[in-house]
């Protein structure tokens, strides 16, 4: 039997079997369950330095899985040295209780369009790896997010990887999130992981929205508009319309369409300048 | 299934439902009601446990994910019959008012000042912002874990 960890309200349940583990460094095999030792969160660089793969600890019962649980990414130096967005998404989940318990691979599993690592996901270009009775595939995390809490697992696959490229160098990252208390679900959110050619133009960018939408979006007009250019006032201006733009929020509690839409402007030009004072600091 | 744990040293052991929180365990099995219940759905912090030096919400984990754990209870504050600074602090400061968050604001402050002996207040806010207090005494909630904190570094047992 697999447990699922805990969604990121740490609301009851969703104990289904997917959800539960992430970033790994070695697994049993399908179908098989583990009690090996408890380990550490512990990332490695693939030997052609493109990958970096994290860990995973199996825990005393069979197949329960504790790794990637946010306080471990939350106090790497690893990650806050190479993934400021994600570092920064991690201290804005739930509350630091149950960020010592959830983990990141079930905050994207569970596919709730209002979890914050999706959106830094999309941002950060990463890929899940999914395992079942055939075998594992790769699914690149654009296609991964197929509705709200619906994604591309199937009902016999457990997400056992999450695969994160290592930003180059000039690269920076931020994760902004407007919500009303500690614990609450983003009544907007924005995750921002970019690079910067030598000319000091924008040569890659991922922008990824929370909480606007029926899944997490990625917002590839402001892409694409950032793509090749300085990102000055204007541009930064003008991404943060288009994302604006992108956003399909609804109405409820926690604010109004038009509220919702122009909270991304905002959040998407502030996140935008943090990335960007990251990049050059070389982070 | 079948479980043992420690809890404040003492181990315990259950045969439980694979289902069976671990606050459940805690209270209705084993009998250790400091730990309270609540809105047993992870927001309040009520039933915050250490599992191995960690402050976790012990109704997000089920019992048997304890196995082998290191439990440590409201009741594992108290040593020789001398009630631990923060205990002394909660009372000192006023840091109760109707005392239903109180295990969990002292089992959450507990793992804390074993990381961050010299805290400012906007630590102690952010370490304690998964605990409610539906009395909203948070000023003296604060006060009583900086009193705890203080006792602490001057040796204070």
């Amino acid at each position: 039997m697999l447990l699922g960890s805990r969604d990121r309200s740490g609301g009851q349940a969703h104990h289904d079997h997917r959800g539960t583990l992430l970033f790994r460094r070695s697994r049993p095999a399908a179908g098989a369950v583990s009690t090996g030792a408890s380990g550490r969160f512990r990332g490695e660089i693939s030997k052609d330095g493109s990958t970096i793969t994290y860990t995973l600890s199996y825990s005393g019962l069979e197949g329960t899985v504790e790794a990637h649980i946010h306080f471990a990414l939350e106090e790497s130096d690893l990650i806050r040295t190479r993934y400021p967005l994600l570092h920064d998404t991690c201290q804005v989940i739930a509350d630091p209780l149950v960020r010592n318990l959830a983990t990141l691979g079930g905050n994207l599993a569970h596919g709730d369009p209002a979890n914050d690592h999706p959106a830094t996901m999309l941002a950060l270009g990463a890929e899940v790896v999914a395992a079942g009775p055939k075998g594992e595939r790769r699914i690149p995390i654009t296609s991964f997010f197929t509705g709200p809490f619906a994604t591309a697992l199937k009902p016999d696959e457990i997400l056992v990887e999450i695969r994160v490229p290592i930003p180059p160098a000039r690269s920076g990252g931020a994760y902004l999130k407007l919500e009303r208390k500690v614990g609450d679900f983003a009544t907007a959110a924005v995750a921002v992981q970019l690079t910067l050619a030598a000319s000091g133009a924008c040569d890659q960018v991922g922008i990824g929205l929370t909480s606007v939408g029926l899944t997490a979006i990625k917002a590839t007009r402001a892409e694409a508009a950032l793509k090749g250019n300085r990102p000055d006032d204007a541009a930064i201006k003008r991404a943060a319309q288009l994302c604006a733009e992108a956003a399909q929020p609804s109405e409820d509690l926690r604010g109004s369409v038009e509220y919702k839409r122009d909270m991304v402007r905002v959040l998407t030009a502030r996140a935008l300048r943090k990335a960007l004072e990251r990049a050059g600091e070389g982070r | 299934m079948w479980v043992k744990l420690s809890i404040n040293g003492e181990k315990h052991e259950a045969d439980v439902e694979p289902r069976l929180l671990l606050v459940h365990l805690i209270r209705d099995v084993l009998r250790l009601t400091g730990t309270h219940i609540g809105c047993d759905t992870t927001h309040c912090g009520a039933c915050t446990v250490l599992m191995d030096g960690r402050a976790v919400k012990s109704c997000t984990v089920f019992a048997v994910q304890a196995r082998d754990k290191q439990i440590m209870t409201v009741e594992g504050l108290e040593q020789d019959s001398k009630l631990h600074p923060l205990q002394q602090g909660f009372m000192a400061e006023h840091g109760l008012q109707c005392g239903y968050c109180t295990p969990g604001m002292l089992m959450t402050s507990y793992a804390f000042l074993k990381k961050h002996p010299a805290p400012n207040e906007e630590d102690i806010r952010r370490a304690i912002s998964g605990n409610l207090c539906r009395c909203t005494g948070y000023v003296n909630i604060v006060k009583a874990i900086q009193y705890a904190a203080a006792t602490l570094r001057q040796g204070g047992s």
